[in-house]
């Protein structure tokens, strides 16, 4: 009897990564999928922070793929291997904070240790050549096969046929013939193919697949750092980065301001860890002070505060100052005007 | 056949789902899991992290005061 061969494959949540998955399954090999959350994903917690979005429906893309497949998922949690990677990519930075090829190469030497250790055969991604300006090259995807140890156990089904043959292909395991030779950025095969397959309610992910790919959140990432003089940080850090407007009025500290109530709910899971401002003549956000604040800022950062109560515009707003400690101090004050508020604070 | 529960609160998704998983690798099939989560996103991953895994939900219940949710799995066979 043949041995059944086992392949665990990338799954993203996006479409290629489902189609790959798929063609694999269709040459009668055993698939589980893998996800790694490196803290910085799109998918999930976004999602669950501003109210608008608690209303739209919600689902795991990835677990999605997965159901739709059929097969097993295994999410594993990367954040702290994952800091090396941003912190000191071998390959550098895309357009924004996003070091996708050291990056891929990371999830994939992740993958073949997984594969190692579970008795897996190869390694399947729905990468296509030509697809990215960064990690999807021919080049650099020979960079992916190499550096993660992968080498000829690493199959990507959607352009095998422009690729060397792998393993899979010389023994025999899998047909390069029902394989497929993508190349490029246009989407119409994938959807062709997708369509083949009876898949419809796929997601389409716009630019990547992380924050670090997004311009504002990479800006206030730098700007933490910056502010820090060190690139280490926390998972609190790179959650609290996607909530509130950040205002940085003095290089040592910054407000972040809650926008609106499923905001400041989940902020206030971090009054223990800040000083915090909240408004107590009317209603307003929860505003947190990460950084250490002099006792000559109270003023700005209270009347920065008042700025983003519902009394913004009258002469007196009644705030209250929160120290770790424990102090509770109110403080009646002017609101800043807009005007007052120089564009370069906002980070 | 024994009984567990996992404090997931605070934890944004797929945080939950990671804990739970990890927790479920410990446990026997028959035992049971009683996640409390804080993010509502829970409510779709948990159970369907668990179909795809073959455990089953037994029940989520909803608390209004605290808005949280605990998501009760049955352990499936592996
Ligand atoms: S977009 Fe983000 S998750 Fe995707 S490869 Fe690039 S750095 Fe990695």
């Amino acid at each position: 009897m043949t041995k059944q061969r086992k392949a665990v494959a990338l799954i993203s949540g996006g479409l290629d990564s489902l189609l790959a998955a798929k063609v694999m399954l269709e040459q009668g090999i055993h698939v589980e999928g893998i996800n790694f959350f490196t803290g910085f994903c799109v998918e999930g917690h976004t999602h669950a922070i501003r109210k608008k979005d608690r209303e739209k429906p919600k689902r795991n893309n990835a677990l999605w793929s997965a159901e739709q497949l059929g097969i097993k998922l295994h999410i594993i949690d990367v954040i702290d291997e994952y800091k090396d990677v941003l912190i000191n990519p071998k390959y550098g930075y895309g357009a924004n904070m996003n070091p996708c090829l050291d990056c891929k190469c990371f999830m994939v030497s992740k993958a073949r240790q997984w594969a190692e250790e579970n008795d897996f055969d190869f390694i399947i991604t729905g990468e296509v050549v030509g697809q990215r300006p960064m990690s999807q090259r021919r080049d650099t995807m020979n960079i992916v096969s190499r550096d993660s140890g992968a080498a000829d156990i690493l199959v990507r089904p959607l352009c095998a046929k422009n690729l060397p043959a792998t393993k899979p292909e010389t023994e025999g395991w899998i047909s390069r013939d029902k394989m497929y030779d993508f190349n490029g950025r246009g989407r119409k095969p994938q959807m062709a193919l997708a369509n083949e397959f009876g898949f419809t309610d796929y997601a389409q992910p716009a630019g990547g697949c992380c924050f670090l790919t997004d311009e504002s959140y990479a800006k206030k990432l730098v700007d933490l750092w910056d502010a820090r003089s060190s690139r280490e940080y926390e998972m609190d850090d790179i959650m609290l980065l996607k909530v509130g407007r950040h205002i940085r009025p003095k290089p040592y500290f910054k407000l972040i301001v809650g926008r609106e109530d499923g905001e400041n709910r989940f902020m206030n899971g971090y009054r223990k860890q800040f000083d915090y401002i909240t408004t107590v003549s009317c209603p307003g956000p929860l505003v947190l002070i990460d950084g250490e604040m002099q006792a000559e800022d109270v003023e700005i950062a209270t009347r920065l505060a008042a700025r983003f109560s519902k009394d913004k515009n009258s002469d007196a707003v009644t705030v209250c100052l929160h120290l770790r400690d424990g102090t509770e101090k109110e403080l009646t004050v002017t609101p800043l005007r807009n005007e007052q508020i120089p564009q370069e604070w906002y980070v | 056949m024994s009984q567990h529960t996992l404090d997931a609160r605070r934890l944004l998704c797929p945080l939950p789902v990671i804990r739970t998983q990890n927790a479920a690798k410990k446990l026997k099939p028959g035992d049971t899991l009683a996640v409390t989560c804080s993010d509502p996103g829970a409510e779709s991953d948990i159970p369907a992290w668990s179909r795809i895994h073959g455990h089953k939900v037994l029940e989520i219940k909803h608390d209004r005061d605290t808005d949280e949710l605990v998501i009760t799995i049955e352990i499936g066979e592996a």
